[in-house]
């Protein structure tokens, strides 16, 4: 393989890690602070997706490529996040918290639930075919020496990057975000401190869901929207979490960072047919599980009795 | 109308047994398993590619379907297992659709999409059970899914059974009972995923053809929903959920209602099921089935006769 040759998979393997990063974030702040698995989160990513299509399409109308369509995109995205993180939150209070304190199975029952309900209702009110979301730029590549880069994929890095980083600083240096580690750590403690720690979960859901909703829109643009779209990208995000180390947020994007080489480099370097790419992802689930199950970042949790 | 019945019967039978597998997994081992559709497809298929390609009879067929799964179950449980349950939902929802993209895709042993026809209808001592011919079919299912509630009656009240319950209750005490938790564990996982399997060789020449798109996801969901509404650790209620789930599944048809009802109907409502169950009526209709030991009488010096 040549330099170039290396450097155009990284390329394209950054850029599907960066959405990769973006959605396990949501899977790892959820298990972090509720210490279960949020299926619905994939869904979640969906319906953001369809709300920033309609609205992008519909702030666009005829207009042509331009500073516009640029701004309605950004726009869209803002609406969407606005809306997932609502969703996010009415979810977690109807049909987590009532199961908080339950035995484990009932919240993870739950979220099978709302995940069918959400993906379903969708297909039965936007039908089951697949919708473009168009490029609210010209998607011309660019040629950097002989590496291709499209103007999609600087938009994926830049987008990815500026969340995680705004994310990392709310959460490192905020007093909400102060709240939310003590929370994570030990909830019955932080409530004795005085942190309110409903608000806290909501929270966490509303940043979770609007994250997903930046990611199912990027990665819309080159998959299109569809009913059941969240839930293979949404697996995928979970391995992530799990591979950077559940629970932990510098591990998640690392974990969808990584995944998203390594399904690249697979298919690239060991001649992984494409149609079994997916499989890459839950081979280095189970792999991960086997050796490290603790992720490549997470802390070894001693059970007490 | 009274066709549709019997049909329904039939589904329910041959959904019952899974769910019962699911039930020994989920109800008494208290383990979220996602993928009763991957064993169900792997069944249908060894029936269905042995009795069309080698001339093997359907009963022949039935052992190795029921080995061959179990072969599976103890493949994907034995890394899975060791591990906490919410790891095993994902991992196992990744095994069946590795599955159905591996039965999409093995061309020359599958056929792909389009799958396998003409699977001879099973004989027994001479005479035929057609399918068309909704009784004798409803009647032989009805035999398998008898025989399968005994079986699985005796081993909840033997020594696996009460088991399985302490390992649901409290692993840590378990454990230090001497239970090797991770065996009973596999245990669980290889019956229920044999049993899957069988009930797929009763799907495969009841419908004399197999597709892979028959074995998605939403199986295994419904099948979860058979449990969790009839009652979690009660095999009754896994029969009388089987039913009610199937009844719900062909309602519109039943009523002639198709044109109104949209197909994702049934969906959004397991999904509705799922959610209100674990928060109003998580013990499901019948509840757990209450172990009852036998009074032994004790002499007066307190020892046992």
């Amino acid at each position: 393989m040549g330099i170039a040759e290396f450097f155009q998979h990284l390329m394209n393997g950054l850029t599907l890690g960066g959405i990769y990063a973006l959605i396990a974030l949501g899977y790892t702040m959820v298990y972090g602070i509720l210490k279960f698995i949020n299926f619905a989160h994939g869904d979640i990513l969906m319906a953001g997706a369809y709300v920033g299509l309609f609205v992008f399409d519909g702030l666009r109308g005829d207009a042509p490529l331009g500073t516009w369509t640029l701004i309605a995109f950004f726009l869209a995205m803002l609406i969407s996040m606005g809306f997932s993180a609502v969703l996010g939150m009415t979810i977690e209070r109807v049909a987590y918290k009532p199961l908080r304190g339950a035995n484990r199975l009932a919240p993870l029952l739950s979220a099978i639930g709302v995940s069918f309900i959400l993906s379903n209702s969708a297909a039965w009110a936007f039908g089951t075919h697949s919708r473009k979301f168009n490029y609210p730029f010209d998607n011309t590549p660019v040629h950097i020496g002989e590496v291709v880069i499209t103007p999609h994929q600087i938009l994926i890095l830049s987008v990815s990057l500026i969340m995680m980083i705004i994310l990392k600083l709310f959460v490192d240096k905020t007093r909400m975000g102060k709240a939310m580690r003590a929370t994570s750590l030990d909830q019955g403690t932080a409530m004795l401190m005085g942190i309110n720690v409903n608000r806290v979960i909501s929270m966490t859901f509303a940043i979770g869901s609007a994250l997903a909703a930046v990611g199912g829109i990027l990665i819309a643009l080159d998959f299109k929207v569809y009913a059941t779209m969240g839930t293979m990208t949404g697996l995928k995000a979970f391995v992530a979490a799990v591979v950077g180390g559940i629970g932990n947020i510098s591990g998640a994007m690392f974990g969808g960072i990584l995944l998203g080489l390594l399904e690249t480099f697979g298919v690239a370097i060991f001649g992984i047919p494409t149609g079994l790419k997916d499989t890459i992802a839950f081979g280095v689930l189970i792999l991960i599980l086997l050796i490290k199950p603790e992720g490549l970042f997470g802390k070894v949790e001693k059970e007490k009795v | 109308m009274l066709n549709f019945f019997l049909l329904i019967l039939i589904y329910s039978g041959i959904y019952a047994l899974m769910a019962m597998g699911q039930n020994i997994i989920t109800g008494y081992g208290g383990m979220l398993s996602l993928t009763q559709a991957g064993f169900f497809a792997i069944g249908s298929y060894v029936t269905a590619i042995l009795t069309t390609q080698a001339g093997w009879s359907f009963w022949a067929t039935l052992p190795v379907a029921f080995l061959v799964s179990a072969l599976f179950g103890l493949l994907i449980g034995l890394p899975t297992l060791r591990l906490k349950g919410d790891y095993l939902a994902i991992a196992t929802l990744g095994f069946g659709e590795i599955v159905r993209n591996v039965l999409n895709n093995w061309d020359s042993l599958t056929n792909g999409p389009m799958g396998i026809q003409r699977i001879p209808m099973p004989v027994i001592l001479g005479f035929t059970i057609n399918p068309y011919k909704k009784y004798a079919f409803l009647v032989m299912v009805i035999v398998f899914v008898i025989v399968a509630y005994i079986l699985f009656q005796r081993l909840a009240r033997s020594r696996m059974g009460r088991a399985l319950a302490a390992v649901r209750e409290d692993e840590i005490a378990a454990q230090s009972m001497g239970i090797n938790i991770t065996k009973y564990k596999v245990y669980a996982f290889i019956l229920g995923a044999s049993v899957a399997g069988i009930a797929g060789s009763l799907q495969a020449t009841f419908t004399l053809s197999v597709t892979p798109g028959t074995y998605t996801f939403m199986v295994s969901v419904m099948v979860l929903c058979m449990v969790v509404l009839g009652g979690m650790g009660n095999f009754k209620a896994s029969i009388l959920g089987a039913f009610i789930i199937q009844f719900i599944s062909y309602f519109p048809q039943l009523t002639g209602l198709s044109s109104v009802i949209p197909p994702q109907f049934k969906q959004i409502l397991f999904g509705l099921i799922l959610v209100v169950m674990m928060i109003w009526r998580p013990q499901g209709i019948l509840g757990r089935e209450a172990t009852r030991y036998r009074k032994r009488a004790v002499t007066p010096t307190g020892g046992e006769q």
